[in-house]
């Protein structure tokens, strides 16, 4: 655990070095952050336009939802995005090989190696909208709420990770899952909006095949004060699993990689 | 098949002309078989792809029948049940405006793959046109399951008149060569500047807005419904989808065909304006 962040500092501390040079980057990640920061905004002040709940949800609500949608986008763009691309460039181009043949856990080393510095430009965003829903709902601050949310948030973080590591193991048997991989973000942008609005079917989908609703809604609706602490329980053992099986999976999906130079 | 002209030594412009509306006919011709056999090759990912271009729609949509409903049933003169048909509709006209990316042209001319395009006696922009057309054969056929399993889960409400349904796929066309012809222009900036991701969003978050793609342009309010009409989008998703809703009437049928034709003239003009500027600056490592 302590080797493992030790090596994504390194790694870390490597690309934002590296992103350094590219100050301007910085400028333009910022605008076009802020440009989906607004539009997403925008779109809220619309639909409140008309309404002064959605599902159940007031406005300062949904904006809490839209906080969090958009800080965990952000860890994703930063963090998981990256390697998740690295990693199924790697396996098309043969490079995998060299990665595997590390003393260091071969998961561990795919996770780390890359830090999109500037997408942490959106996290700050994210946090920002939280700070202003928090204002708006004018909730009494407590110890249950800030772990509440807190470790809502992390398990967030940990369940989208691991669903993008099942689905780029797949690249193991199909090289090519640019494809997949976009269906997954697109279908992260269903959770802009609280999962109980969705019919059935669509909301099973959400909560247990693709779970954004564990992902997005629940920390929200600890940071709304709805999350109940047994709410809490269940999310922290679906984590857990998740976690254990995407492993699983990725284990499975190297037994059946053949290597591109062997 | 085309013949290549080996011996011109003019611009791709002006080799144009030799070309004649035979082989210019067997051209797009090819050009779309390619487009059919490539996107029939990758039946997953096409499925998948699909699924990423359908979860959009089906966002909005739940969205805004959610809200029509909990307003007794309406908003800005669109039922739930009209919000559905709607984005159904959305979903087919997407199919048909999708076309190709600034980024796909920023990564066609950083690969050097515009060279060797350039070196062909017709107009990049005519294999284009012709590969997009060829395109949506396929697109339209994997739509059709979607389509069918979007109607019976959220059971929409239209009610086109004859005429409307007949008129219907020459609006959803009309769409296409607009937004094609606005697509190219943005790709054309390539030719200036590497830094293009800014400005794209930049163009994808106004067409989201000001297109109707987000939401019918009765609800939006009264000032992006001003700004729309200063801008082409709204003739590439609101205009063909309120056709075969059936809420556009002869004479705004012939007014919305018209601003189409107007756009895409002006949109062409604009890119053989900037084409030939363009032309001049792009530079070719190893030929």
């Amino acid at each position: 655990m302590i080797r493992g962040l030790k090596l994504f500092g390194l790694f870390s501390r490597i690309s934002i070095l590296n992103e350094m040079q590219y100050r301007a980057n910085f400028f333009l990640q910022l605008f076009q952050s802020s440009l989906t920061l607004t539009t997403g905004l925008v779109v809220i002040g619309v639909v409140f336009s008309y309404t002064q709940t959605l599902g159940g949800w007031s406005h300062a609500e949904l904006l809490g939802i839209y906080g969090v949608f958009y800080l965990l986008g952000g860890v994703m763009g930063t963090v998981i995005i990256p390697n998740i691309w690295a990693f199924m460039d790697d396996v098309r181009e043969g490079r995998l090989d060299f990665t595997l043949t590390k003393p260091e856990d071969a998961q561990l080393l795919i996770s780390v190696r890359q830090f999109a510095v500037w997408r942490l430009v959106e996290v700050i965003l994210g946090t920002i909208v939280l700070v202003v829903a928090i204002t708006e709902l004018g909730m009494q601050a407590s110890w249950w709420l800030a772990f509440a949310f807190g470790s809502t948030l992390v398990m967030g973080a940990v369940i989208l990770y691991s669903i993008m590591l099942m689905a780029c193991t797949l690249a193991f048997w199909f090289i090519r899952v640019w494809e997949l991989m976009e269906m997954l973000q697109s279908i992260y942008q269903a959770g802009r909006w609280p999962v109980g609005i969705y019919p059935e079917w669509l909301r099973m989908g959400l909560t247990y095949l693709i779970p954004v609703a564990f992902a997005v809604t629940v920390p929200a609706e600890a940071l709304t004060g709805r999350l109940t602490p047994e709410m809490l329980g269940i999310t922290f053992l679906f984590t857990v699993a998740l976690a254990f099986i995407s492993r699983k999976v990725w284990f499975f999906g190297l037994k059946h990689y053949s290597g591109a130079s062997a | 098949m085309i013949q290549a002209d080996l011996t011109g030594t003019s611009g791709p412009a002006q080799r144009l002309g030799r070309i004649s509306l035979r082989d210019r006919i067997d051209m797009y011709v090819v050009a779309a078989r390619q487009a059919v056999m490539e996107q029939l090759q990758y039946r997953a990912a096409n499925i998948m792809f699909m699924v990423h271009v359908l979860i959009e729609p089906v966002i909005y949509l739940v969205v805004w029948s959610t809200i029509a409903r909990s307003q007794g049933g309406e908003i800005g003169g669109y039922t739930a049940a009209q919000f559905a048909g709607y984005y159904i509709i959305w979903t087919l006209v997407r199919q048909f405006n999708l076309t190709l990316g600034p980024y796909a042209f920023n990564w066609r001319i950083k690969e050097g793959r515009l060279a060797a395009e350039l070196l062909r006696p017709v107009h990049p922009i005519q294999v284009d046109l012709g590969y997009y057309l060829g395109y949506k054969i396929p697109q339209t056929l994997y739509w059709l399951p979607m389509g069918v399993i979007l109607w019976l889960l959220f059971k929409p409400e239209i009610n086109p008149d004859w005429w409307q349904v007949l008129v219907f796929p020459v609006a959803l066309l009309m769409a296409f060569f607009v937004r094609f012809c606005f697509m190219w222009v943005l790709g054309l900036v390539c030719f200036w500047t590497e830094k293009v991701d800014a400005l794209f969003e930049l163009y994808f978050a106004t067409e989201l807005l000001f297109s109707g793609r987000l939401v019918p342009l009765e609800v939006m309010p009264a000032w992006a419904q001003t700004i729309s009409g200063f801008l082409p989008f709204q003739w590439t998703f609101y205009f063909p989808i309120e056709v075969l809703l059936g809420r556009v009437g002869l004479a705004e049928f012939g007014w919305g065909l018209l601003a189409q034709i107007a756009w895409v003239a002006g949109g062409y003009a604009l890119i053989m304006l900037v084409w030939k500027r363009a032309i001049k600056r792009f530079t070719a490592v190893g030929s």
